[in-house]
């Protein structure tokens, strides 16, 4: 098992025709994902290597049956992108797109939900179920199969995450980067859930920044709750105040959103924040290799 | 983009929400015949920080002399490290009572918020700080926008002035539209006054645009330059680089923003002093690289650059190529160690090899790398002026 994605991903590719969207689809390809579709308008009928190309979600979804989509489209176009794969029925939306503006995000967000699909990003690398499937920009070579679940704001950052992990010779369930943007679909929390309920995820890393409560809220989640070990990070910890890092989410504004509250709500929760990516691969170690709790 | 107060008053004042008669001076004269006109004002320093009257930066005039010369003292002065341009002369107001009030984003619950306080005048949050419960929140579906019986409950709970209620309830109104029509991701007026004869206007206000979405506010996009105070910071944005300047010597590339943040963390943790953040971005091509060295190179402190590339979308061998084409076309005096991981780092490598550029393993072995090099060269100078 995994959570998210598996071999039964019947995926379908939004903007397969641009130059990210290409260059993307064939590495997802590469990877054993099942890409049943892409969408770019007035290019249907057509074949992007090997791939079929429609008009509209609607149309391929249909047609292909492709269960989820993920999202290449420029900024001004995607928020629409994902409002027209979640009126197709599409139930997983993952949308790579960075600088799309808030409020258009707000209205996706909206849509999608009220109609039961559920967003990943935006501004987010995808996901990754290691030797099942791939959706989004990870790189294919760095995964490995196991039983660790990486959840993260970031994208490269994962990838060092995930390294770091298959550097050790551990693998993981399912990858997962849930975006740097200020309103992205899918949080800390729902994706500690999907993870606590995956009987193939044994221990879960959790990658935060500076910006925002998703951290906090996820470290009260995990306080109430008996699941699996966690290990955090949040990097930005030397940021200063009141300048966006990068990311629109990355901001310490108003008093919210700094690293010390994000520290030390994961430390009263029982969750070990390390300092390092190289000193989370350590205590993710150590957990795997102590005997199983009773 | 934070915009200025008389640039979010006039969006506001556009939107049909009263705020003081007023206009910009740049010179003391300017201000004496604006002074004219209006009668008494108070002269208010256009810059982005907060506190500007404790600083010094709002002042009374009751004539047009004393206009002039209040206005000599706050043109060029220094305000928390910025210069005074412009300053916004305003008819003065009686005020009775002052509110606050706001919209901002809710990220845990995906949409925007109407924040309403009878404590207006003062630091909003100071205010949620000390006293949440003296602010009222209403939540905006994005759909329905922000719905009329939402204001007056709001209205109600926060005790708002009755007799001014519908006046009230209009500004709000205004100020709701303004923020839905401009992208802000903050709108709010501070205070929010009721004057002694009963009417409602904005006497301050702030609004912060969302920098994603100045692509559909082509008439906004003019005040950038006046929204960024750094030169090297608003140069890199105009480039499409986020870019902020931190105080130490080691110049930082990278291509992600979570990525380059922990660099900065390492950096400090060897005991090394960033001198910036800069991301990349994803799909990062050689061009771009260029760019990144020459921004990063235009801060005199910096004495020595480390990149580190992990790639997703961006693929090594375009980064390694951008440096060597870096390298060939700019005069670079600093020393540069690079990381280079992920997508095409094989191809990276080959790219680089026989350049000066040599990957080094992880970014704490580029820093020491660059932190010795630096101290070589450092060493090297004293020598030679001994």
């Amino acid at each position: 098992m995994a959570i998210l994605i598996d071999e039964n991903t019947r995926l379908l590719v939004q903007g397969i025709t641009g130059r990210e969207g290409s260059f993307h689809t064939a590495q997802m390809k590469a990877y054993g994902t099942n890409v049943v579709a892409g969408v770019t308008p007035l290019k249907g009928g057509s074949e992007a290597d090997g791939t079929p190309v429609f008009d509209t979600v609607e149309k391929a979804a249909r047609e292909t049956g492709a269960n989820c989509s993920v999202i290449f489209v420029p900024p001004a176009g995607a928020a629409d992108a994902i409002m027209e794969a979640a009126d197709a029925g599409i139930p997983l939306i993952v949308t790579i797109t960075e600088n799309i503006p808030v409020h258009a995000t707000a209205h996706a967000y909206e849509y999608a939900t009220l109609r039961g699909s559920r967003i990943i990003g935006p501004n987010c690398p995808g996901l990754v179920s290691s030797g099942k499937a791939k959706v989004g920009i990870m790189p294919n070579q760095l995964f490995k199969q196991g039983h660790v679940g990486v959840v993260s704001r970031s994208g490269t950052l994962t990838y060092e995450m995930v390294n770091e992990l298959t550097g050790r010779g551990i693998g993981q369930s399912t990858t997962v980067g849930i975006g740097g943007d200020p309103i992205i679909g899918t949080s800390f929390t729902d994706t500690l859930k999907f993870f606590d309920a995956d009987p193939d995820t044994h221990a879960i890393v959790l990658i935060g920044e500076i910006g925002g409560r998703d951290e906090e809220e996820a470290a009260h989640y995990i306080a109430g709750r008996r699941g699996k070990p966690v290990v955090a990070f949040i990097s930005g910890r030397t940021a200063p105040p009141g300048k966006r890092m990068g990311h629109a989410g990355a901001i310490i504004t108003g008093g919210e959103g700094g690293p010390d509250a994000k520290v030390k709500a994961f430390q009263a929760a029982g969750v070990p924040v390390a300092d390092t990516i190289g000193e989370i691969g350590e205590k993710i170690a150590e957990i795997l290799a102590a005997p199983a709790r009773s | 983009m934070k915009l200025q107060e008389y640039v979010s008053k006039d969006l506001l004042r556009q939107a049909g929400v009263p705020v003081p008669p007023g206009e910009v001076a740049e010179t003391p004269e300017q201000a004496e015949a604006i002074a004219r006109r209006l009668g008494p004002v108070a002269v208010k320093a256009q810059v982005l920080v907060g506190g500007r009257g404790k600083a010094g930066g709002i002042k009374l005039a009751n004539t047009p002399e004393e206009a002039r010369q209040v206005a000599s003292q706050i043109l060029g002065m220094d305000l928390k490290g910025l210069t005074v341009e412009k300053v916004l002369v305003e008819q003065q107001v009686k005020i009775a009572r002052e509110y606050y009030a706001g919209l901002t984003l809710d990220r845990s619950k995906h949409c925007f918020v109407l924040m309403l306080s009878s404590m207006g005048g003062v630091d909003i949050e100071e205010v949620a700080a000390t006293n949440p419960d003296a602010i009222v929140k209403r939540w905006i579906d994005p759909a329905f926008g922000l719905l009329g019986f939402q204001i007056r409950d709001a209205m109600f709970d926060a005790g708002f002035d009755q007799d001014a209620f519908k006046d009230l309830q209009k500004i709000l109104a205004g100020l709701y539209r303004v923020m839905e029509d401009n992208d802000a991701m903050l709108a709010e007026i501070n205070p929010l006054a009721v004057t002694d004869d009963g009417r409602a206007m904005a006497t301050d206000a702030k609004i912060d645009i969302d920098d994603k979405a100045l692509y559909r506010h082509p008439a906004l996009a003019q005040f950038q330059s006046e929204s960024i105070d750094d030169p090297i910071e608003l140069f890199a944005t105009q480039e499409g680089l986020p870019y902020v300047k931190l105080d130490g010597n080691i110049g930082v590339i990278g291509n992600g923003a979570g990525l380059v943040m922990m660099t900065l963390d390492i950096i400090k943790q060897v005991g090394g002093s960033p001198a910036n953040f800069l991301d990349i971005g994803g799909g990062a091509r050689a061009e771009i690289v260029r760019k990144a060295i020459e921004i990063v190179l235009m801060n005199p402190a910096v004495e020595g650059i480390v990149m580190n590339i992990f790639g997703g979308i961006t693929r090594g061998d375009e980064v390694a190529r951008g440096l060597l084409e870096a390298a060939s076309t700019m005069d670079i005096r600093v020393p540069i160690a690079i990381r280079l991981a992920g997508t095409r780092e094989a191809e990276g490598r080959e790219v680089l090899k026989g350049s000066q550029f040599t990957p080094e393993p992880d970014v704490a072995a580029a820093t020491k790398e660059v932190m010795k090099q630096i101290a070589e060269r450092r060493q090297a100078t004293a020598g030679s002026h001994a």
